[in-house]
């Protein structure tokens, strides 16, 4: 009887598969269900932020933050807010503080939603995803009415925000803190103790504490494996030292537990909501200083001065003195870090963009060894994966 | 400088001094410049030392300045959870140069490697897959360098004849118009229109 040699299967994942979860073109090698080897073909969504970024200046680079990873806009810009402050040598209003870190928390709500709801749709959920879509326009109502925008924001400017909160808002959000917490039972019910779900992501995607930090993980990829680490607590920027929240972590480093830790993040994220909408005080939102935040509007119509700072800070921007800096966030996904290096210039003289996804993604190779192909997908929607921080 | 950053600066350099060139601090952040093929030793050293545990390999990525004799930076960014530290290095290295890989230190160091290859040409030895990352399928030169123009030099789009998509040379409707707005009293670098003229009439003069 002749042998038959029984060859690898090289089989192209994406890019235009729905479990994707944008532009990713995974080459995996099978071994009839098994994945032998998994490597992630990346960029087919990079536009060149960075280097883009070197030709505008410090103001004209914010708006390129909203558009990496365009499910948590407003987390990114306060990486780049932070990191020219630093430069700067400025605070913003504590007013100020208190509106980037309530939508902030905002924002990780609006990340978690899409997340968390998507991944079950990955693994065979559809509710979730239609259940929380609409919460979804809720909060982006809020991200509208404070900035005009729903999703590329611009809102965190270095010096501050740019518009205080219409009037009104600030209720609203305390009834959707308030109404919220239902809605992410609702989705418990169906999900935490389903025994499709539960077969599809416990013990799926097991990174050990250790495996984590060699990988370069952050945020629920790294507390899912057992690492108490939240660069709101070890690092805190703006008000987050003045209030109080529990950092979730996980036991098993499995995708079932990175999908607890984040609807706990969202509770904590509404605790944190309530605090700041409580505490906020009032007064200014951005700094006075007229080289960094421009002049308003009723000044410019009868100060001179107030109309050449207006006109040179949209036009020539301001010089920051050289110098470099690291800053990073806890964005929702992980630490969101931006290296900026300035030569003194109006433009940055290199903005380095450090986006967590990037990090998760290498690791397909190191979590999908040996799953089954079906396994690759829970472990893609747990890992939070949007092309657009990763691509740059 | 910070207590705390000058005390793990002097750790450094007393540990290892030949592998350390300079120390420094920015902004509160502590910077070492690392001599070329010290590299790798030296981030194990980071990594295992008892008082340094800077186990977390943020990011590593390259910076071009193009009028220095050695032109490129690579920086690498780590954090000690234990310490709850940050810790920047540098290596500096000129066009051609072959830094040793740090991925059989850090594995997350795979793709940052292959990024700073991909966006500077900058080569690093015993990396497993030095292949390009981030840009097209057989893109030519290195976009983040300063000498690479910020359009580039293809375009592509989708042949009706051909049926595929072809490259081609990047053609503007509108040439890239970088606006200095530099005052000319603060030593603008470009030349005001007119000023050409001065110094011909001036010579003319004498």
């Amino acid at each position: 009887m002749a042998v038959t040699e029984i060859k690898n299967l090289t089989m192209n994942f994406g890019p235009q598969h729905p479990a994707a979860h944008g532009v990713l073109r995974l080459v995996l090698e099978m071994d009839g269900e098994i994945v032998e080897r998994a490597d992630p073909h990346i960029g087919l969504l990079h536009r060149g932020t960075e280097k883009l970024i070197e030709n505008k200046t410090y103001l004209q680079a914010v708006p390129y933050f909203d558009r990496l990873d365009y499910v948590s806009p407003m987390c990114q810009e306060h990486a780049f807010a932070l990191a020219i402050e630093n430069l700067l040598g400025i605070t913003p209003p504590l007013r100020g503080q208190y509106i980037r870190v309530l939508y902030s928390e905002i924002t990780r709500i609006l990340n978690h939603l899409l997340n968390i709801s998507a991944f079950a749709l990955d693994v065979g959920a559809m509710t979730p995803l239609l259940w929380w879509f609409e919460e979804r326009e809720v909060l982006m109502e809020f991200y509208e009415r404070v900035s005009g925008a729903r999703l590329h924001s611009a809102y965190f400017r270095p010096g501050g925000v740019h518009r205080d909160m219409p009037e009104g808002l600030a209720d609203d959000i305390m009834a959707f803190v308030d109404r919220f917490p239902k809605m992410i039972d609702d989705v418990e019910h169906l999900l935490t103790e389903n025994r499709i779900f539960k077969q599809r992501t416990v013990d799926i995607g097991v990174a050990t504490a250790e495996e984590a930090m060699d990988w370069g993980f952050s945020g629920p990829m790294l507390r899912g494996s057992g690492v108490a680490w939240d660069l709101r607590k070890s690092e805190p920027y703006d008000v987050y030292d003045k209030v109080d929240f529990d950092i979730p972590v996980g036991k098993n480093g499995d995708c079932y537990d990175r999908y607890i830790l984040r609807l706990e993040e969202m509770r904590q994220s509404l605790r944190i909501m309530k605090q700041c909408l409580e505490q906020m005080p009032g007064g200014p939102v951005r700094s006075s200083d007229p080289k960094i935040s421009p002049p308003r509007r009723a000044d410019m119509k009868t100060s001179m001065e107030a109309l050449i700072h207006h006109f040179k800070l949209y036009t020539e921007g301001y010089h920051v003195a050289p110098g470099e800096t690291y800053k990073a966030v806890e964005a929702p996904k992980g630490e969101f870090g931006v290296y900026v290096v300035s030569d003194g210039s109006n433009k940055p003289y290199r903005c380095k963009i450090r986006a967590p996804g990037f990090a998760f993604l290498q690791a397909t190779d190191f979590l999908g060894r040996g799953t089954m192909l079906a396994d690759i997908v829970a472990i893609i929607g747990s890992m939070d994966i949007v092309f657009g921080e990763i691509d740059r | 400088m910070n207590k705390n950053l000058q005390d793990l600066g002097d750790y450094l350099k007393n540990a290892l001094p030949g592998a350390v060139e300079k120390i420094s601090e920015d902004h509160d952040q502590l910077i070492v410049n690392c001599k070329q093929g010290g590299i790798a030793s030296f981030l194990t050293f980071l990594r295992d030392d008892s008082n340094c545990l800077f186990k977390v390999l943020i990011d590593i990525c390259g910076v071009d300045y193009p009028e220095r004799e050695k032109r490129f930076e690579v920086v690498y960014h780590l954090q000690s959870l234990r310490l709850n530290q940050r810790i920047r290095v540098k290596v500096i290295c000129s066009d051609g140069d072959i830094i040793p890989s740090v991925s059989g230190v850090y594995s997350s160091a795979n793709w940052y490697e292959r990024e700073t290859y991909d966006f500077f040409g900058i080569m690093f030895s015993d990396h497993p897959d030095l292949r390009r990352l981030l840009t097209d399928y057989g893109f030519d030169g290195h976009p983040l360098r300063k000498d690479f123009p910020l359009t580039g030099y293809v375009e592509v789009r989708y042949d009706e004849e051909q049926k595929r998509v072809v490259y081609e040379p990047v053609k503007l409707t509108q040439a890239f118009r970088s606006f200095d707005f530099m005052s000319p009293w603060e030593g603008a670098e470009y030349i005001l229109p007119g000023d050409e003229k001065a110094d011909d009439s001036a010579q003319g003069g004498n």
